[in-house]
C-alpha cells in the first residue's frame, strides 16, 4: 500500500506533510498534553489553593497512597461501574428493537419520522437534560410521580432518596443514549446484503432465527464500539447528572466525574483530585487503546 | 392476509412508540416554557392551556440570560473557526501522505475522544488562573479545541481521501504546488465534509458544561452554566428554565437535523459507516 500510494503521490518535499500538521499538532501538544503532564507534577504535590502560604511541597506518593485508600473513591467508581451496568442492557435491548422496527419495510414516512426524531435526544444539551430531569421527576408535580400516582402506585421521592435519584439519572441517561445504540444498530441492518436477507426470509419465518444467524454478524462490530464508547462516555459522565443531583442525595449518585470535580473545586484540593484524575486517565487510556485496537482497521 | 394487517398496524404502533419516547421529554420542556406558574404547577397537569409567552420575554429581558447566549455563541464560532482551520490541513496531509509515525499521530488525535474533561481541567483551571485567563473567552475556545480538533480531523481526513487522486496529480503536472492544490481542490471538494464537522465542533462546544462551569466566572458565563445556575433557591422560576433550556437546546437541534445521516459517524468517530 505504501508503495502504490508513493506512486500516486509523488514529488512532494520530505516537510511538505509537516507544515500541514504541524500547526494542528502543536494546538493539541499545548492544549492536551502540557496540562496532562502539568497535572500529573500537580499528582505529586501537596496542592490545595485556599492554602497557598503552606506552599506546594512534594510529596512523593502520598496523593496516589491516600487515593488508593480513599474508601469515597473506590465507592464512585463501583457506582459508575454500576450505573454502566444498569443504562447499558436497556441501551441496548431498547435499541435494537428500535433499530429492528425502522429497518422493517413499509410506512416510509412514519418511518422516517422516527428515524430522524433519533437525533433530538442526542442533539440536546446534556445540562438541560439534567433541568428536563429536575421537572419530570419533582416530588410535588413532576409528571413521574403523577402519573404513579394516577396508576395507584403512588409517588415517590425520586431525586431525595437514594434509588429514586439513581434510577431518575438512568432513565435520563437512557433516554438520551438509547437513540444512539439504536442508530449504530440500524446502520449494521443496513449492512446485511439484500439478496442474503431475502434468502434468508425464504428460508425461515422466524424473526429470531433471523435475527441470531444472518444479522447478528453485521451487528457485532457496532456492539464492540458501544460497549467501548459508553464506557468511556460514562467515566466522563458530568453535566446531567450534576445538574439533576450534585452527586447527592448523599453519595448516591456521586459518579467519578462528579466526585473527581467536587475534591478539585469545592475542596480545592489540587494534588489529590490530580491524581483520582490521572488514575482515571490510565483507565480512558487502556479503554481507548482498546477501542482503536477493535474497531478502526490500520490507517492505510 | 388478516395477520399482515394487524403486523402493519403492530409496526405503526411500535413506531408511535418510538416517536413518544424521543420526543416526550423534548415536548414536556417547550409545552412548560409556555406555561404559567399554576399551570406548570398543576396536578393533574394540564395538557391544554392557554400558552403565554411572559417566560420568553423574561428570559430575553434577563441580561444575564441574554449574555450567557451571546458568549455562547462567541465560543462556539471561533472554537469551530479554529477547529477547522487547523484541522482541515492536518486531515489533508493524513489522507494524502505517509510519514512515520502516521498511525500514531492519528490514534492520537482520536483517542482525545476519549478522554474525561476532568482531567484537563484540573490542570487549564491552574495554570489559567496563572495566566489571569480565567473568565475569558479565549481560554474556553482554546480548551474546546481538545475534542472539537479530533472530530474535524477525522471527518475531514475521510471526506479527503474520498477525492479522486487523479486531480491532485493533474494539477501537479501544471505546476501547481502542494498549498495551492489543497486549497483549490481539496477544500472545495470536500467542503461537505468540512460543514458537517464544523456543524458537530459546533453542537458539541455549544452543549458543554464542564469546562465552562470550572473556568468561567462571571463575564463569561456560557448558556448551560446560566441555566444551571437558576437551580438553586427555593421557588424555582420553572417556566424561565424552561424557556431558557429551550432556547439553549433549539439551535443545535436544528443543526442535529441538518446532519442527522452524519450523526452516528460523528458521535462514534466513524467507528461505525
Amino acid at each position: 500500500m505504501v508503495q502504490i500510494q508513493a506512486k500516486l503521490n509523488p514529488g512532494y518535499g520530505r516537510w511538505t506533510p509537516f507544515w500541514f500538521l504541524a500547526p494542528a499538532v502543536l494546538a493539541l501538544l499545548v492544549i492536551g498534553i502540557y496540562p496532562t503532564i502539568s497535572a500529573l507534577v500537580t499528582s505529586f504535590r501537596r496542592y490545595n489553593i485556599t492554602r497557598p502560604r503552606d506552599g506546594f511541597p512534594f510529596v512523593g506518593l502520598e496523593n496516589y497512597v491516600n487515593v488508593l485508600s480513599d474508601q469515597t473513591f473506590w465507592q464512585s467508581l463501583g457506582l459508575t461501574a454500576r450505573f454502566f451496568l444498569t443504562v447499558l442492557p436497556f441501551e441496548l435491548f431498547f435499541g435494537i428493537c428500535i433499530a429492528l422496527l425502522l429497518h422493517r419495510p413499509g410506512l416510509g414516512m412514519l418511518r422516517a419520522l422516527a428515524r430522524v426524531s433519533l437525533v433530538v435526544p442526542l442533539a440536546t444539551t446534556y445540562a438541560v437534560v439534567g433541568l428536563i430531569g429536575r421537572l419530570v421527576f419533582n416530588r410535588d408535580f413532576g409528571i413521574a410521580n403523577q402519573f404513579l400516582n394516577a396508576i395507584g402506585v403512588g409517588g415517590l421521592d425520586w431525586l431525595g432518596s437514594t434509588t429514586g435519584a439513581f434510577i431518575a439519572i438512568a432513565i435520563m441517561d437512557i433516554w438520551q443514549w438509547t437513540p444512539f445504540c439504536a442508530l449504530i444498530f440500524l446502520a449494521g441492518l443496513s449492512m446485511v446484503p439484500v439478496e442474503i436477507e431475502e434468502a434468508a426470509r425464504l428460508e425461515t419465518s422466524s424473526k429470531t432465527a433471523m435475527l441470531r444467524h444472518v444479522q447478528l454478524p453485521y451487528l457485532l462490530p457496532g456492539l464492540t464500539a458501544m460497549l467501548i464508547l459508553r464506557s468511556a462516555d460514562i467515566l466522563k459522565l458530568f453535566d446531567m447528572v450534576f445538574v439533576m443531583t450534585r452527586g447527592g442525595p448523599g453519595s448516591a449518585t456521586d459518579l467519578v466525574s462528579i466526585y473527581i470535580q467536587r475534591v478539585g473545586f469545592r475542596i480545592f484540593d489540587m494534588g489529590t483530585a490530580s491524581a483520582q484524575a490521572i488514575l482515571l486517565l490510565i483507565v480512558t487510556i487502556v479503554l481507548s487503546r482498546l477501542y482503536i485496537k477493535l474497531i478502526y482497521k490500520e490507517i492505510e | 392476509m388478516m395477520s399482515m394487517t394487524l403486523r402493519r398496524i403492530l409496526h405503526g404502533l411500535g413506531l408511535l412508540v418510538v416517536l413518544c419516547f424521543t420526543l416526550f421529554p423534548f415536548y414536556w420542556m417547550v409545552s412548560s416554557s409556555f406555561k404559567d406558574q399554576t399551570d406548570l404547577l398543576a396536578s393533574p397537569p394540564v395538557w391544554l392551556f392557554t400558552p403565554t409567552l411572559s417566560n420568553y420575554t423574561d428570559i430575553f429581558a434577563d441580561e444575564k440570560v441574554f449574555g450567557a447566549i451571546v458568549n455562547s455563541l462567541i465560543v462556539a464560532t471561533l472554537t469551530t473557526a479554529l477547529s477547522v482551520l487547523l484541522g482541515a490541513p492536518a486531515a489533508y496531509a493524513l489522507a494524502r501522505f505517509n510519514f512515520r509515525g502516521k498511525s500514531d499521530l492519528w490514534f492520537w488525535f482520536i483517542s482525545n475522544r476519549m478522554i474525561s474533561p476532568i482531567v484537563l481541567a484540573l490542570p487549564v483551571y491552574i495554570l489559567a488562573l496563572q495566566l489571569k485567563l480565567l473568565d475569558t473567552h479565549l481560554v474556553l475556545i482554546l480548551i474546546y479545541l481538545t475534542f472539537n480538533l479530533p472530530i474535524v480531523v477525522w471527518i475531514c481526513t475521510d471526506q479527503f481521501r474520498s477525492i479522486p487522486i487523479e486531480l491532485e496529480q493533474a494539477a501537479r503536472l501544471d505546476g501547481a504546488d502542494q498549498f495551492t492544490i489543497f486549497r483549490k481542490i481539496y477544500v472545495p471538494l470536500g467542503l461537505p465534509g468540512i460543514a458537517v464537522s464544523a456543524i458537530f465542533s459546533f453542537i458539541f462546544s455549544w452543549n458543554e458544561l464542564l469546562y465552562a462551569l470550572v473556568l468561567t466566572r462571571r463575564s463569561v458565563q456560557t448558556a448551560p452554566v446560566i441555566a444551571t445556575s437558576f437551580m438553586s433557591g427555593y421557588e424555582l422560576p420553572w417556566g424561565k428554565i424552561m424557556a431558557t433550556g429551550t432556547v439553549i437546546v433549539l439551535p443545535v437541534t436544528i443543526f442535529a437535523l441538518l446532519v442527522s445521516k452524519h450523526m452516528v459517524r460523528g458521535l462514534t468517530m466513524g467507528a461505525t459507516k
